[in-house]
């Protein structure tokens, strides 16, 4: 067996969800070797393919597509490069993370491989059998894929943890090898072209990927109220979230909705306020490690998900919160 | 222009789902289901462009089987002009969805395809990348604002990446999959839902279209995920804190 991960890189280093794709391709068989493929141009991706060399002990090389293409991530060209790459050198597996950048491209190259991707892989339990949650994760589905080689996923990198052990074996060093692009190029390349990144307020950590998540809903009242919800986010590190009642109210803009048509979170702490627990909000949290819920409605049926429950105004508790919780590291 | 959308009958997205007792899938038998709402997204946007009279022509397209049409019913409602069904009664896989798309988008020539960016039943996220491939178009995936120009037959799409907006500009014709911030779908009111009776629906089936529609996936089983187990309610913000950090070692 041998997988193919594609890696996403910032900044001379290689993601870490790509490290836990490398993790997970690891775990698809005890004697697959690992061909990690990077694409960018320039220093900053030579530099990423050294370190993308020396992150994980179970790769046996990393491949490198540098050119003025692949500047920026953009799904054309990668799919091509996944179908030249797969074409040269038939892959067994070929593996994403499951955020933005493998969502996009992992589908479009198994398009031109003719092949069912299986997405946001969350336990792999043959080579070519893994579960992934569906309805929101209201459930969990087995699927196997049948089809011809490669068999492509991506992976929920909150399910494959990378140790800090493994991470940090960095003796072992695999080669690094230019891929040849003489024969590279294709109808749609060119139709699509990069115009620009918006970070979003860069002291707070991405939603979906955050470690703490601070949730408000409905019981704040206002969108006055809901800095309150903030103020106690940058005291813990965290990500701010709201439920779809907050947003319709007005409170916050829907970019921070969590649920079933927002955003899905899997943080280690989830901490909710005024949040009463819908259905399609629970959906959207029920893979966090730990969830504090703070309502004065003691019925409310968060409070049966919820590891911690706190019965109580928000107005008090809050203050009392940020007065008290330690500053985060 | 003509805009295609592609769009899906899912269970309601309020509904809480059961997994059947013999694990073979969820229960959809007398439950009610609903167009996804990426999709009603995705015609939301298509009505705005038309509107806009940047295109002339809105086709909403649904595959799966006979009921599908009540959603395609629900879409016209909102203002499309017409309908397409491909009926199929196997479960259809978004590359299956993805080559049917294609055979169709061959025949009606649309300059651009909008979808939702998933179903909220499967949540696969995969078709619109797909069909894009496989029509070598470019894409545009999970769109919070899309701007036509008409003259340079191009199409600007800020995406929601992880941590920010990406935006690309796209040549049309292309492929754009909606995100949630894109816009707030209008519901239909009751002389067009009357309307929408009389506008056409044209059937086709996947042999019709010349694909093959033979999965290479299968389901092995579909199981209810881990229950959480209930939790223990504490009376004040330091029992709270002490919890977090000396229970739980997450602060």
């Amino acid at each position: 067996a041998s997988t193919l991960v594609l890696a996403e890189h910032d900044g001379g280093s290689i993601n870490a969800a790509s490290v836990s794709a490398i993790a997970a391709a690891g775990s698809l068989s005890k004697d697959s070797s690992i061909s990690v493929l990077l694409a960018g141009s320039g220093p900053s991706l030579q530099e990423a393919a050294e370190h993308a060399a020396s992150c994980h002990p179970s790769i046996s090389q990393v491949l490198v597509a540098d050119s003025d293409t692949f500047t920026n991530p953009l799904a054309e060209p990668w799919a091509q490069l996944v179908q030249l790459v797969q074409q040269r050198n038939g892959y067994s597996h070929v593996i994403a993370a499951s955020g933005s950048f493998g969502k996009n491209i992992l589908p479009r190259a198994a398009a031109l491989l003719d092949v069912s991707p299986v997405t946001d892989v969350v336990a792999i339990s043959e080579s070519r059998q893994f579960v992934r949650p569906i309805y929101a994760g209201n459930a969990l589905c087995t699927v196997r894929y049948t089809g011809a080689d490669p068999c492509m996923l991506t992976i929920r990198s909150t399910s494959f943890p990378v140790t800090s052990k493994s991470a940090e074996s960095t003796s072992n060093k695999s080669p690094i090898t230019q891929v040849d692009l003489s024969s590279f190029g294709g109808d749609s390349i060119g139709k699509s072209r990069y115009v620009k990144q918006t970070s979003q307020e860069a002291e707070r950590p991405d939603l979906a990927n955050a470690r703490v998540v601070v949730t408000g809903g409905r019981g704040l009242k206002s969108a006055e109220n809901f800095k309150m919800i903030e103020k106690l986010a940058a005291k813990l590190g965290a990500a701010v979230g709201a439920t779809r009642a907050a947003v319709d109210a007005g409170f916050v803009p829907n970019d921070l909705q969590v649920g079933q048509t927002g955003k899905i979170v899997a943080p280690e702490l989830y901490m909710a306020f005024g949040v009463s627990g819908a259905i399609q909000h629970l959906a959207g949290i029920r893979d966090s490690k730990v969830i504090v819920a703070v309502n004065k409605d003691a019925d409310a049926p968060i409070f049966k998900v919820a590891d911690y429950g706190l019965v109580g105004d928000l107005f008090e508790v809050i203050p009392e919160l940020v007065e008290k919780l330690p500053e985060s590291k | 222009m003509k805009i295609m959308v592609a769009i899906k009958r899912v269970v309601d997205y309020a509904v809480k789902i059961r997994v059947k007792a013999d694990r073979t899938g969820v229960e959809t038998q007398n439950v009610k289901m609903s167009m996804n709402p990426f999709c009603e997204i995705a015609i939301e946007e298509a009505l705005r462009i038309k509107e806009a009279g940047l295109a002339s022509e809105v086709v909403a397209v649904s595959m799966g089987p006979a009921q599908c049409v009540d959603t395609l019913r629900t879409g016209l409602a909102m203002g499309a002009d017409r309908g397409i069904h491909v009926e199929a009664t196997a479960p259809l896989y978004p590359l299956s969805v993805a080559k049917l798309l294609k055979a169709l988008i061959e025949v009606e020539k649309p300059g651009l395809l909008l979808l939702g960016k998933q179903a909220i039943d499967d949540d696969c996220n995969q078709t619109g990348q797909m069909v894009a491939g496989l029509l070598n178009w470019p894409q545009g995936t999970f769109a919070s604002k899309v701007v036509i120009d008409k003259e340079k037959q191009a199409v600007t799409v800020d995406r929601e990446v992880d941590g920010g907006l990406e935006t690309l500009c796209l040549d049309l014709p292309a492929v754009i999959t909606t995100d949630l911030r894109l816009n707030q779908p209008r519901y239909a009111t009751l002389p067009n839902i009357m309307k929408a009776k009389s506008k056409p629906i044209k059937k086709f089936t996947p042999q019709e279209l010349n694909v093959d529609v033979k999965p290479d996936l299968e389901v092995v089983e579909v199981t209810e995920p881990p229950k959480r187990k209930a939790g223990v309610v504490l009376s004040s913000v330091d029992e709270l804190i002490d919890k977090l950090k000396n229970e739980a070692h997450v602060i």
